[in-house]
């Protein structure tokens, strides 16, 4: 376990150090930010949407029997913004990026053509995780964005739709607008780039050390999702207690 | 048989005591060999007696627990020497790129490097396609490639380097006769026409004997014998006659 630590720092900071080679890879970085948010979009639109409903489900009819209507605006701004949306988006793209990327980098390592890179002077870090890192950071945090939008709409729709809740949907965003701040946005916006790097790293790191045949490869992509998962949820508490100051 | 050519670009390869083990065995076991510039060399034994591991050390994807491997003179892990020398691979299994197409595979050196302009890469590609008989593959993808074909890709990749040293892992393995004499005669022809140094790894009598200027017999990581092909058929080390006269023993039978 610790040798993967170390491996992945590693990784970390080879990939740091070839961020002044980002040019070069640009065409790379669109293809990459092109699957990620192709592959991603519909798939979070409709999560969000319902997402947002079931917060708004949940402790709606909560706060209306102790006459706090208007605080289910706030309440799911504030948990969309802050935790729902960060969290599960990174653990929605770890799950449909990070096991492709596994499992691509992970094929490769297998059928030698990460050692062709190499034959040919081509720097793998470079050439595959690079690109995947940089566009992966850029698209999660749009896509969080985009969720935040969308999760709140699902709040207020089904808000303003449950009997037991009944709150117009202007008086939601009204009321959203009193408790959420930018900064609460731009915390959960911030979070979601951290974990892009997370799901980035663990991700390619998985693919790159693959051992074996298509088990091996399956066992990576496997790996790549848990491992991702379970550090998401570990820096969460961390940076929130951070953000927290 | 075939004599190096003369003027040659290739560079020369010398291992020195190379030794390498996985876990508890030891797989190459002080191997001292001396490729020289411009000749066919011809690395033959059987399965598993450590071969291509050691290909893999010249070409410094691996590096050796003792000993050293030198081009002209250079250490191998010396920084620097794979950009002053220009080496390339041809793995066994062809190790093309499965998602890029044929002819971005052959012409990723020059663009990831940026050599070259597209329109010039995309003319250089079509040339060393039409050098190994692949004329017009540039679109296809290798799944699309015959084992022969792709093989022939990956020559084609190796020479767009221009190589000084090109490595073949196996190169007729899992192809039919006719297709393995075809790519013997392509690593001849590049051999010939731009006196490229050339280092074969291949367990296939017929390749080893049509197309070296110096074979070495390999066996459970020592070096058994180094010469000509006719001073290895010669040779009366029981281990390598068993391998060049390995034949059948059919007992005649009418049916």
């Amino acid at each position: 376990m610790f040798q993967n630590i170390g491996e992945m720092v590693l990784l970390l900071g080879r990939t740091l150090g070839a961020l002044p080679f980002i040019w070069r890879q640009r065409a790379k970085v669109l293809e990459q930010f092109y699957e990620i948010g192709n592959a991603s979009l519909l798939m979070i639109c409709v999560l969000s949407f319902f997402l947002g409903g079931v917060i708004a489900l949940q402790t709606g009819p909560l706060l209306a029997e102790r006459g706090l209507h208007n605080a289910v605006g706030g309440l799911v701004g504030i948990a969309m913004a802050k935790e729902f949306a960060p969290i599960m988006m990174s653990i929605l793209i770890a799950g449909r990026v990070g096991s492709a990327m596994a499992a691509e980098i992970g094929s490769m390592r297998v059928y030698q053509e990460i050692d062709a890179l190499r034959t040919m002077n081509i720097n793998p870090i470079h050439y595959l995780v690079l690109p995947r890192l940089v566009a992966l950071a850029c698209a999660l945090p749009m896509l969080v964005t985009f969720s935040i939008l969308v999760g709140w709409l699902g709040g207020a729709v089904v808000a303003s739709v449950t009997g037991q809740i009944d709150i117009p949907i202007q008086s939601f965003f009204t009321n959203m607008k009193s408790v959420v701040e930018v900064k609460d946005v731009a915390n959960g916006v911030f979070k979601s780039f951290c974990f892009a790097w997370i799901v980035g790293i663990v991700s390619c790191h998985q693919g790159l050390i693959t051992r074996g045949g298509p088990r091996g490869i399956g066992r990576s992509v496997t790996k790549a999702v848990v491992n991702s998962i379970v550090l998401i949820v570990m820096f969460d508490y961390v940076l929130t207690r951070i953000l927290l100051h | 048989m075939n004599a190096p050519p003369n003027a040659h670009q290739g560079v020369g390869v010398q291992m020195r005591g190379v030794r390498r083990s996985f876990g508890k065995q030891e797989v190459l076991k002080g191997i001292d060999l001396e490729v020289q510039a411009g000749e066919i060399f011809v690395l033959m034994g059987p399965s598993g007696s450590g071969k291509s591991v050691l290909l893999r050390h010249v070409i410094g994807l691996d590096v050796p627990d003792a000993g050293e491997i030198l081009v002209n003179g250079e250490s191998i892990l010396t920084p620097g020497v794979m950009d002053k020398f220009r080496m390339a691979m041809v793995f066994q299994s062809g190790a093309l790129f499965n998602s890029l197409t044929v002819g971005e595979n052959v012409g990723l050196y020059l663009s990831e490097h940026q050599l070259k302009s597209p329109a010039e890469i995309a003319r250089i590609v079509a040339e060393k396609l039409a050098v190994v008989g692949l004329k017009g593959t540039e679109e296809k993808f290798p799944s699309e490639l015959s084992g022969g074909m792709k093989k022939r890709a990956a020559i084609a990749r190796a020479l767009i380097i221009e190589p000084q040293l090109i490595l073949y892992d196996e190169p007729t393995s899992e192809l039919d006769p006719l297709s393995a004499v075809v790519i013997g005669e392509e690593i001849l022809t590049l051999n010939q026409r731009i006196g490229v140094t050339s280092l074969v790894v291949s367990h296939d009598r017929d390749l080893a004997f049509g197309i070296a200027h110096r074979i070495a017999v390999i066996h459970e990581g020592e070096i058994l014998a180094v010469g000509s092909p006719d001073e290895v058929r010669r040779s009366h080390h029981p281990v390598i006659r068993e391998f060049l006269h390995a034949d059948f023993h059919r007992e005649k039978t009418s049916l």
